[in-house]
């Protein structure tokens, strides 16, 4: 398989995607023989049911909110492994001496809150929250306590009063959490 | 004959004797433990062990020349059996789960291959100096490392005395208490199997009894996670039906858990690592099922229990120093404690540089001196060292005496120096507080959003297997348990 994708790659497609995100040419090596395991129709590109064959994924309660932040980098309905790559390198860990492009914690911050807010406002709102914590929490909370859950989120991390949450003040209330660990990978390299 | 008359006042000593005397114990230690409080410049610069260890000493030696009869408190029965239990179920019922098993791979490392790798080199190089002469005695080879066996395990009642104090970071004090934890069950098995071999003779010993020493480690530490786990499961199942009598809520949990830790030790199984294991797997249902109230009492009483433990512990090893059986050999002694502390240097220097390779928090200089600094031997190791038969093993008073000022020296040693050194080496502390709403809720997508890249990666790492993990729960466990 290695050799396979290996020549699929040109060395130049290898070096481009280096400068773009970062990766080693071993890690983009063995993430293009994932790329073309996940691309069952063999045109070099993703679909949506590409991602959404994957079987866990389709379980995860945020799995096609994850595969839409791949489909908008992309702009279309399909994904290049250059695009697929862009997306993955935000969860790079961060290195002390290497500048921080795409995976700094800004960005890794950045895409926690797209997984929220849906309609790209820049603001999480009553509604949002609210269907988010529904995929996650399953049946086992009442509406009630969802909402009161809901309330004190919001009022917790609501610095101006408008009932929403700033990408700002998203970035505060986390202020104290280790986001550069917990939105990293170890990339096989 | 005289005749028998009603007495209005007799005494009768005999018979509470043992209560009476485990009961003075108890309450003198206490008091010791409220008068270090009540020093606050004292206990700032001593950790308590250290001062329960003193006054253990104190005591030992107004003992020693009250009495003829000889005190000796902490037998290896009483330790095992009784004060070590309550430590542990304490440790495994309020460990950070998730904290524990993602760094499970580097704590196994250490507890798996720096045990032995400290049991073998300390024992090969004991043997070695032996050889040459040092110590003016012949060595053998096979009660060296039985020696070594039981001194090179890091002890969980000295880490938690000591680090409990020290507030360490959560990452070092989950790999230096985690390593403690699971390495019982290699110094178990290098015990028990060395203890063996130095009974049958080192000619008489086979590739296949090398063979079933390793066998048997699996055994004992797989065997006392399974019979912890089960404990744990069926005492979730149990307290579910308690919410008509919610009184014997907490008794369910520590008599079972106790009876995972007597469960294991029948069939000779790691009973550190069924407690640990029991408490850490009925925490989640249990808590789903008792009351407020009774989760309060389980708290206290499991807190108030291992703290008296601990105190007992500490102070009866101080007891214990003082008797007239010592042995001393000087050469012995500083080799040991020497060897003790520079094989622990080097085995953290290699297995963290290994274990850096699959870490993403890679474990840096300041972080391994503290990993080097915190493998403290304590009680465990003098409990095992009384085991030892002196049939067999003519050496075993020396080991005593050695394992004491072992214990010594890493309790006073090294539990004095090591909260200046965290400060000036400027070592990140840990900071209590509970999380925030939203950091709860955010986290929680994170682990999520972590999860499905993971499968989109078709890599099976912890996001993976938590999510795997917790599917499985919600669908077959919970609802039988919870």
């Amino acid at each position: 398989m290695g050799n396979k994708s290996s020549l699929l790659l040109r060395e130049e497609e290898i070096a481009q995607i280096q400068e773009a995100t970062g990766f080693t040419p071993n890690q983009i090596e063995r993430l293009y023989s994932r790329f073309t395991s996940l691309d069952r129709g063999d045109c070099g590109t993703l679909s949506r049911e590409d991602f959404l064959r994957i079987p866990e994924l389709a379980i995860n309660p945020l799995g096609e909110r994850i595969v839409n932040a791949f489909f908008e980098e992309s702009g279309n309905d399909r994904v290049n492994f250059l695009q697929f790559m862009q997306v993955l390198a935000l969860f790079r860990p961060i290195k002390k001496h290497s500048p921080n492009r795409l995976n700094s914690r800004q960005e890794k911050l950045r895409f926690a809150f797209k997984m929220y807010d849906l309609d790209n406002d820049e603001m999480i709102s009553k509604d949002e929250l609210l269907a988010i914590l529904h995929m996650m929490v399953g049946a086992n909370i009442s509406e009630e306590q969802l909402n009161s859950i809901v309330e004190r989120t919001i009022v917790e991390a609501d610095e101006n009063g408008d009932n929403m949450i700033s990408f700002e003040e998203f970035c505060k209330v986390l202020e104290r959490t280790d986001v550069e660990q917990k939105m990293s990978i170890r990339f096989l390299s | 004959a005289k005749k028998r008359e009603y007495k209005v006042f007799s005494v009768e000593f005999h018979r509470v004797e043992t209560p009476f005397i485990i009961g003075i114990w108890i309450f003198f230690a206490s008091l010791a433990k409220i008068g270090f409080h009540m020093a606050p410049k004292f206990s700032k610069m001593f950790p308590e062990s250290c001062l329960l260890i003193v006054v253990g000493v104190v005591i030992g030696v107004l003992l020693f020349h009250a009495s003829s009869v000889h005190v000796s408190p902490l037998t290896p029965d009483t330790f095992f059996l009784y004060m070590l239990p309550p430590i542990i179920l304490d440790a495994g019922y309020f460990m950070p789960n998730r904290l524990f098993f993602d760094h499970l791979g580097t704590i196994l490392l250490f507890a798996v291959i720096g045990t032995i790798f400290n049991t073998l080199s300390i024992g090969a190089t004991l043997w070695v100096l032996g050889k040459s002469g040092l110590f003016g005695f012949t060595t053998p080879l096979l009660d060296m490392f039985l020696f070594s066996a039981l001194i090179s395990a890091v002890d969980p009642v000295a880490v938690l005395a000591v680090f409990e104090e020290i507030h360490v970071n959560e990452i070092l004090y989950i790999v230096v208490f985690g390593e403690s934890l699971l390495n019982d069950a290699v110094t178990v098995v290098l015990y028990h199997m060395f203890e063996t071999y130095s009974e049958m003779g080192p000619s008489r010993i086979t590739y296949m009894d090398l063979l079933s020493g390793l066998g048997s480690f699996l055994v004992v530490a797989i065997g006392g996670t399974i019979i912890g786990v089960i404990w744990g499961l069926a005492t979730g199942f149990v307290t579910r039906f308690t919410n008509q009598v919610r009184v014997i809520e907490p008794i369910f949990i520590f008599v079972m858990a106790y009876l995972a830790y007597l469960n294991a030790e029948i069939f000779h199984m790691s009973g550190i690592l069924a407690i640990t294991f029991c408490g850490i797997t009925m925490k989640n249902y249990v808590e789903a099922n008792i009351s407020h109230k009774s989760h309060t009492t389980v708290k206290y009483t499991m807190k108030m229990l291992s703290s008296s433990s601990e105190t007992i512990i500490f102070m009866f090893l101080g007891v214990a120093t003082v008797n007239n059986r010592h042995d001393w050999n000087t050469w012995f002694v500083v080799m040991t404690i020497v060897l003790c502390s520079v094989y622990r240097i080097v085995g953290v220097m290699v297995l963290t540089a290994v274990a850096n390779r699959f870490r993403l928090h890679k474990l840096d200089k300041v972080e391994k001196f503290v990993m080097s600094y915190g493998g403290l031997r304590g009680a465990v190791a003098f409990a095992l060292v009384l085991l030892i038969d002196p049939k067999h093993v003519p050496l075993q008073p020396m080991f005593v005496t050695t394992t004491i000022a072992v214990i010594y020296f890493t309790v006073f040693i090294q539990g004095i120096t090591i909260k200046p050194l965290v400060k000036i080496l400027n070592v990140k502390r840990a900071e209590r507080r509970k999380p925030t709403m939203n950091e709860r809720i955010h986290e929680r997508i994170m682990d999520h959003i972590m999860a499905g890249v993971e499968d989109i990666l078709g890599k099976h790492g912890n996001y993976h297997l938590r999510d795997k993990f917790k599917r499985f729960d919600n669908k077959f466990i919970r609802p039988y348990l919870v």
